[in-house]
């Protein structure tokens, strides 16, 4: 009997039958999955593009002599965000979402190298380092937020701690006369949560290098440095693309920490997100969808230029075969 | 025997290879310890922040800007200030558990057999249902929560559960089917056809045979859904006004003190406590799985 499912599964393996399941079963199995992503995503996200080109107006009817509000078609919320005071609340918010994506997600991906390196090498304690790791990933967004606002209170820890009295989370506060504040507090607490995370996503990518390419390295008598970059990046090279790219488009749509941190609608903090919600909670609905527009079409061009440029390979490794 | 198998081998080591592996240990044990050393950073890093913040929920509300590394005295009144009826923060961890809790069950309920379709069936249009699936957790929340918010104004589902949980299966969803497809994948495939050899439809060899194995990687992803939904905050801030209907998080972050301005933050970080040490205790708990779970996506 053994003999005889090995040799059959021996050969089906070849071109297995449950492997080419008919379109039918195929298509039921994944219509739940799809048909409710078609509506908690594509019906907002068609209905949201719909909206930033509506355009509201309250005008008062000649007949009737009452207020009407009436809606057309037009480009007028996408004039609106890009000229005037609301032109320069966008540019604001863009500027700030970039420079926090930029700067944050540097900054991580060089601590969380250098984590997942010392983890690697590591031999105590182990599992407290994992357990550590992995806290600031649980602690939710909002609650940190919370957390770091307090720590930059103005009679807070930080400034205990510093000797200074700066007034970390005032709109206009700055430190050394040009770095504004708030942005550098929203940027601390940002790199505190996710570096850790990015390195245990690394430090996954170095387990799977093969010992053996490290002890050929050494017997070429290569130096640590040359490892590290001939070697180790290379080969953390796919790992950690994709860790880049999620993080990127996460930081563009960052929304708890200013608001919490520093508080809605604040000018140094102001992302496009909180931009967006902000004319959202106000129903300025055709400039909130506008905003949200453009946000969503600048995270799509990052994503795509990461395909694209960096080869970052989402799909391909979903479809490798199992072996 | 088996000492003097041990005692043995390690004897033609020695012999065929030059002195390099000594010199090899021996450097490695001065890294290691440098490494070790950096392993204390890390674990100082991540876990200051959130001791501060254990330290100022405990300390008492009087000595709330003391700077001493421990509270003294120690002292439950932020707790009690933080379950106080008027900050109605009891429900909101319901609230929150309703949610996050029914999120996962239905995301779970409906990506197990799709991550399964992705990771065995090989069908015309697979690239594409990937893509798709992928690029949806892409779109920005409040890109999505400006037509949901005119929608359920006009449904009347302002202050419902349902308006929380819908849009968290836009999140939610991609995610469990992302984990699901990449555990789902390290089965061997030889298991569903030893099963359809004994005589299993499709059908049944997932239900009988792979289902079974796969509850490891569906805890996993539950877990990790979970905690998504659990720390969500915008959308659970812009489609509830009443306090009763408030999430954890949202509720923490709009805390008032007894004084219009005043920040009330010792009653603040022991809610943050609250909703946090629920979590830090599973991942303490799980933290293998949880680690597997989230790097899968990210290498397999």
């Amino acid at each position: 009997m053994t003999t005889m499912i090995r040799e059959r599964t021996g050969r089906s393996t070849v071109k297995p039958p449950n492997r080419q399941g008919s379109g039918w079963s195929t298509a039921l199995m994944l219509s739940p999955t799809l048909l409710t992503l078609a509506l908690v995503v594509g019906y907002p996200v068609l209905a949201a593009v719909r909206l930033a080109f509506v355009q509201v107006a309250d005008q008062v009817n000649p007949q009737t002599g009452m207020l009407e509000r009436t809606e057309s078609f037009g480009l007028g919320n996408f004039a609106g965000i890009f000229t005037g005071e609301s032109g320069e609340a966008f540019r604001n918010a863009f500027w700030n979402t970039t420079l926090f994506t930029v700067i944050g997600v540097t900054a991580e991906v060089v601590l969380g190298v250098a984590m997942a390196l010392v983890m690697n090498r590591a031999i105590r304690a182990r599992g407290l380092v994992r357990v550590s790791v992995l806290v600031p990933w649980a602690i939710p967004t909002a609650i940190s937020g919370l957390l770091w606002r307090w720590v930059f209170e103005s009679d807070g820890i930080a400034n205990a701690v510093l000797h200074t009295q700066v007034v970390w989370t005032a709109d206009d506060s700055t430190i050394f006369g040009f770095i504004s504040a708030p942005f550098t507090t929203v940027l601390i607490a940002d790199i505190w949560k996710t570096a850790p995370f990015i390195g245990l996503l690394v430090l996954a990518g170095l387990q799977i290098i093969p010992k053996e390419v490290y002890e050929a390295a050494k017997i070429d008598r290569a130096g640590t440095w040359a490892t590290f970059w001939r070697i180790t990046i290379p080969l953390v090279k796919p790992t950690l693309v994709v860790a880049v790219l999620f993080r990127i488009l996460d930081a563009l749509k960052m929304f708890d920490l200013p608001f919490v941190l520093v508080g809605a609608h604040k000018h140094s903090v102001e992302t496009l997100s909180t931009l967006a919600q902000y004319e959202m909670s106000n129903v300025r609905y055709g400039p909130a969808a506008a905003y949200s527009t453009v946000l969503f079409l600048y995270i799509a061009l990052i994503a795509f230029l990461f395909v694209k440029v960096l080869g970052a390979d989402l799909i391909g490794r979903g479809l490798k075969e199992s072996r | 025997m088996t000492i003097a198998a041990e005692a043995v081998r390690p004897k033609p080591a020695k012999r065929s290879g030059p002195p390099a592996p000594k010199a090899v240990g021996r450097k490695g044990l001065g890294r290691f310890r440098l490494a070790d050393l950096g392993s204390g950073l890390i674990v100082l890093y991540c876990l200051v922040p959130f001791y501060w913040m254990i330290v100022s929920a405990l300390r008492k509300p009087s000595d709330q800007f003391a700077t001493t590394l421990f509270p003294a005295p120690i002292s439950f009144e932020n707790m009690k200030a933080a379950f106080s009826a008027r900050n109605g923060f009891g429900r909101a961890l319901l609230n929150s558990l309703i949610v996050a809790g029914t999120t996962t069950v239905i995301t779970l309920a409906i990506g197990i057999t799709t991550a399964y379709v992705i990771a065995r069936v090989q069908f015309r249009f697979k690239n594409v249902v990937l893509a798709v699936i992928i690029a949806t957790s892409m779109f920005p929340g409040v890109t999505l929560l400006i037509p949901l918010l005119k929608l359920f104004v006009g449904l009347d589902w302002i202050n419902t559960y349902q308006a929380l949980i819908v849009p968290s299966l836009s999140f939610g969803l991609p995610l469990t089917v992302f984990n699901l497809t990449a555990f789902f994948k390290q089965l061997p495939a030889e298991l569903e056809d030893a099963a359809q050899v004994d005589g299993c439809s499709q059908w049944q060899g997932f239900r009988s045979v792979i289902l079974p194995l796969a509850m490891p990687g569906i805890f996993t992803s539950g877990i990790i859904t979970f905690i998504a939904a659990w720390n969500e905050f915008i959308i659970a801030l812009s489609l509830t006004n009443e306090k009763s209907m408030r999430t954890a998080p949202v509720i923490t972050a709009l805390f008032t003190g007894q004084y219009k301005f005043d920040q009330p933050f010792g009653t603040q970080m022991a809610a943050g406590v609250a909703v946090t040490v629920p979590l830090v205790i599973g991942a303490l708990l799980f933290q293998r799985r949880i680690v597997d779970g989230l790097t899968a996506g990210a290498l397999k």
